[in-house]
C-alpha cells in the first residue's frame, strides 16, 4: 500500500513526535520536568482536561444507549454505535492520561488492594474500571458481527440487559463523582465554582455535554466518511439539547440565587471574566440558537450549538480545575508546552484509533458497505483523519 | 490519649533549632541554604518563619479527622490513635488529591523524583509511641514548642492566655479549625499573617465531612437507582411486547 502524506497526517505526525518526546522526559526525568505543576498547584492541565474533560466527553455513550435502549428512542438507534466507539475510547485514553499524571503509576492496581471507601477518587477510579469493562463488552458485537462470530453476539444479547443498566449506573455515579472531588476543598476553590451542588452540576452538563457531542460527531463522521446526514436524528438530538440546558442553567441559577452570589458573579473580576466566558458559551450562545425553529431544523445551526456547548463546558471543567484556584494560591498556572504535547498526543490518539475503528468494523452500519467499497478501489481514508472530532482523551 | 504540640510564638527566638532537629529526625539535609528558605518542601518539613521581631512556625497541623487521610484512595495516609498523621509510602499511587484537600496545603511532593513520594511532618511517630516527645520539642530551648497530652496542652494554653491576655490573640489556633487539631498554635498577632487560612474561611467543619456527606448516600443510591433504570428498561420493552403481541392477535384475528 502507498504511503501518501497529507496534511492532516503531517500535523499527526509530528504531534505524536513531540508527545513521544515528552513521554520521555516524563518518565526519565519525573513529573517536575514535564509540567509546570508545583506544590501549590499539584493539579494541573492533565487532571483538568485529561480527566475531567475526557470524562465528560465520553458521556455520550450512556446517553445514547440510555436513550435508545432503557427509553426505546429507536429512532437515535443508529448513532448509539459510534457513540459507544467514542465513549469507550474516551475512557481507555483517560486511563492512559493517568498514567502520565499519577507519580507512582506502576502501581495503580493498588486500588483494588488497598481500598480506602470514604474517598472520592477511590470512587472514581473503580467506576472507571468497571464501566472501562461494561464498554468493552458494549464494544464487542462490533467485533463479532465483523468476523461473522453468531455464538458469541447471542451471549452478549443475553447480558444486554444488565451491561446497559450496570453502565448507566456507573456513569452516573462517577460523572457525579468527579465533581464530589472538589466539595473537600470549600476553602480553596473559588465560590464561583465551589458549591454543595458540583456533584449534580457535573451530572447534568455531562447529558448535556453527551447530547452535544453525538451531534458533533455525527455531523463529523458523515463529512468525513460522505454518508448522509440523518437530520431528523440530529432534530432529536437538538432539541433534547435545548432541555438539557434549560435544566441546567436554572440549577446554576438557583445554586447562585440561594448562595447570594448573583450580584457578585456580574462584578468585573479575573475570575468573572471566566466565569462570564463560560456562561457565554454554555448557555447564552447555545439555548439563544436553539430557540430558533430554523436552527433546530439545520444542520449547520445544530452543529454550532453543539460545539459552542462543548467548549463551553470544557471552560466550565478548567475553570474548576484550574482558574478556580488560582486566587487561593496567589500566582497563575500555565501548562509547560510539554503538558500541552501530551495532552495533544492522546487526543490524535484517540481519533486515530476512532478512524481504523470506523474503517474495519461496522459502526456506522448503514454506511459499512459503501466504505468496504472504496477500500477496496483507492488506498483507505486517512487513518489519523483529524476531522472525525470527538473525543478521545 | 492523643498527644499533640503546642507552639507559643511568644516563646519563640527563632534559633531555628527545630528545622535542623527535624531534618535530623528524618535524614534530610540541612545547611545554612536550607535554613535560609522560608517555604516548606520535600526537603523542609517545618520552617520558622520571621516577620519584623515575631516568629511563626509552620508544619502539618495533624488534623483529628484530618482531609488528606480521608481522600486517599489507597489508604496511605492515616491518623494514629497517638495523634500523629502517617505516610505508608509502599501504598502510594501518587494522585496528589491530599495536597488538593488538605486546607493548610502541608504535603509537598519529590517533583523531581521517578518513584515521587508525598513529603511532610509526620509528627516523629516512632518517638510518640516510645513515649518521647517530637525531635522538635525535645530541641526547643524556651519551650516555645511542647509536646503533651492534647487536653493537657489546650487547658496550659488557656492558662497562658487568662494570666496574660495582652501577651495573645485570644484563640488557640487549632483547637476548634476544621474539627480540631493535633498541632495548636498561640501567639501574639494573627497567625493568618503567616498564611495560614482564616478561621472563617475553613471553619470548624471536619473538612472528611464535606465529602462523606454525598459519599455516605451511595450505598443507598446504588440499589434504588438500579431499580429504577431496570424498572424504565423493564416498562419500555414490555411495552413493545405487549404491542407485538397485539399485533399478531389483530392479524390473526383478522385472518
Amino acid at each position: 500500500m502507498k504511503f501518501k502524506l497529507t496534511f492532516w497526517k503531517i500535523v499527526f505526525l509530528i504531534i505524536m513526535v513531540l508527545g513521544l518526546y515528552s513521554t520521555f522526559v516524563r518518565y526519565f526525568y519525573g513529573l517536575g520536568a514535564v509540567s509546570n505543576m508545583t506544590d501549590q498547584f499539584p493539579w494541573g492541565l492533565w487532571i483538568g482536561f485529561d480527566c475531567l474533560c475526557g470524562v465528560m466527553l465520553a458521556a455520550g455513550g450512556f446517553c445514547m444507549v440510555g436513550a435508545v435502549y432503557l427509553f426505546n428512542v429507536e429512532s437515535l438507534h443508529s448513532v448509539v454505535r459510534p457513540a459507544v466507539l467514542t465513549a469507550f475510547l474516551g475512557y481507555v485514553l483517560f486511563i492512559v492520561g493517568l498514567l502520565f499524571d499519577l507519580g507512582r503509576p506502576w502501581f495503580i492496581w493498588h486500588q483494588l488492594i488497598y481500598r480506602n471507601p470514604h474517598s472520592v477518587m477511590f470512587e472514581v477510579g473503580m467506576c472507571v474500571m468497571t464501566y472501562t469493562t461494561v464498554l468493552f463488552f458494549e464494544f464487542l458485537p462490533n467485533v463479532f458481527e465483523r468476523f461473522n462470530l453468531k455464538t458469541p453476539i447471542k451471549w452478549i444479547q443475553k447480558v444486554y440487559p444488565i451491561l446497559i443498566v450496570l453502565g448507566i449506573l456507573l456513569s452516573t455515579l462517577h460523572q457525579s463523582s468527579l465533581g464530589s472531588l472538589y466539595l473537600i476543598m470549600p476553602s480553596k476553590l473559588h465560590p464561583f465554582w465551589y458549591t454543595p451542588a458540583l456533584p449534580f452540576f457535573f451530572f447534568g452538563s455531562a447529558v448535556a455535554v453527551g447530547l452535544a457531542m453525538t451531534i458533533f460527531e455525527s455531523t463529523q463522521s458523515a463529512r468525513a466518511f460522505g454518508r448522509q446526514l440523518e437530520l431528523p436524528v440530529l432534530v432529536t438530538l437538538g432539541g433534547a439539547l435545548l432541555v438539557a440546558l434549560w435544566v441546567n442553567l436554572l440549577l446554576r441559577f438557583e445554586d447562585y440565587y440561594h448562595r447570594g452570589m448573583l450580584a457578585q458573579i456580574f462584578k468585573p473580576s479575573y475570575e468573572a471574566y471566566f466565569l462570564w466566558l463560560e456562561l457565554t458559551l454554555t448557555f447564552v450562545i447555545p439555548i439563544g440558537l436553539l430557540s430558533f425553529k430554523k436552527v433546530r431544523l439545520s444542520p449547520n445551526g445544530l452543529y454550532l450549538a453543539s460545539v459552542c456547548t462543548v467548549l463551553g463546558f470544557i471552560t466550565n471543567r478548567l475553570n474548576i480545575a484550574l482558574i478556580g484556584f488560582e486566587t487561593y494560591v496567589g500566582h497563575h498556572y500555565m501548562p509547560k508546552w510539554t503538558e500541552f504535547s501530551i495532552t495533544l498526543m492522546i487526543i490524535a490518539m484517540g481519533f486515530a484509533l476512532f478512524g481504523v475503528a470506523a474503517k474495519y468494523l461496522p459502526i456506522f452500519p448503514e454506511a459499512h458497505h459503501a466504505v468496504k467499497a472504496r477500500l477496496r478501489t483507492e488506498p483507505g481514508p486517512v487513518v489519523s483523519t483529524p476531522v472525525l472530532g470527538h473525543a478521545g482523551d | 490519649m492523643s498527644k499533640a504540640l503546642l507552639y507559643d510564638a511568644t516563646l519563640c527566638i527563632g534559633c531555628k533549632q527545630c528545622e535542623g532537629a527535624c531534618a535530623q529526625q528524618n535524614k534530610l539535609p540541612y545547611d545554612d541554604n536550607v535554613a535560609a528558605e522560608t517555604v516548606q518542601s520535600a526537603h523542609k518539613y517545618t520552617v520558622v518563619l520571621t516577620k519584623d521581631d515575631k516568629f511563626m512556625r509552620r508544619l502539618c497541623m495533624h488534623c483529628e479527622e484530618p482531609a488528606c487521610a480521608s481522600v486517599c484512595p489507597v489508604g496511605a495516609l492515616h491518623k494514629t490513635s497517638e495523634g500523629p498523621v502517617v505516610y505508608d509510602v509502599w501504598k502510594c499511587i501518587g494522585c496528589r488529591y491530599c495536597m488538593v484537600a488538605c486546607a493548610f496545603s502541608q504535603p509537598k511532593y519529590e517533583w523531581g523524583a521517578l518513584n515521587p513520594r508525598v513529603r511532610k511532618c509526620i509528627m516523629c511517630p516512632d518517638r510518640v509511641v516510645a513515649g518521647k516527645p517530637t525531635a522538635c520539642a525535645e530541641i526547643c530551648p524556651t519551650g516555645a514548642t511542647k509536646f503533651g497530652d492534647r487536653d493537657d496542652l489546650i487547658r496550659e494554653a488557656q492558662e497562658r492566655i487568662r494570666q496574660n491576655p495582652s501577651n495573645y490573640v485570644n484563640r488557640i489556633y487549632g483547637m476548634k479549625e476544621v474539627g480540631g487539631t493535633s498541632v495548636l498554635l498561640l501567639s501574639s498577632v494573627k497567625v493568618e499573617e503567616y498564611g495560614f487560612p482564616a478561621s472563617a474561611r475553613i471553619g470548624d467543619t471536619p473538612m472528611p465531612e464535606y465529602t462523606g456527606r454525598v459519599m455516605e448516600r451511595i450505598p443507598d443510591f446504588i440499589p434504588v437507582w438500579t431499580l429504577v433504570l431496570g424498572g424504565i428498561y423493564w416498562v419500555s420493552h414490555r411495552r413493545e411486547e405487549v404491542a407485538e403481541a397485539e399485533a399478531e392477535e389483530k392479524n390473526g384475528s383478522a385472518r
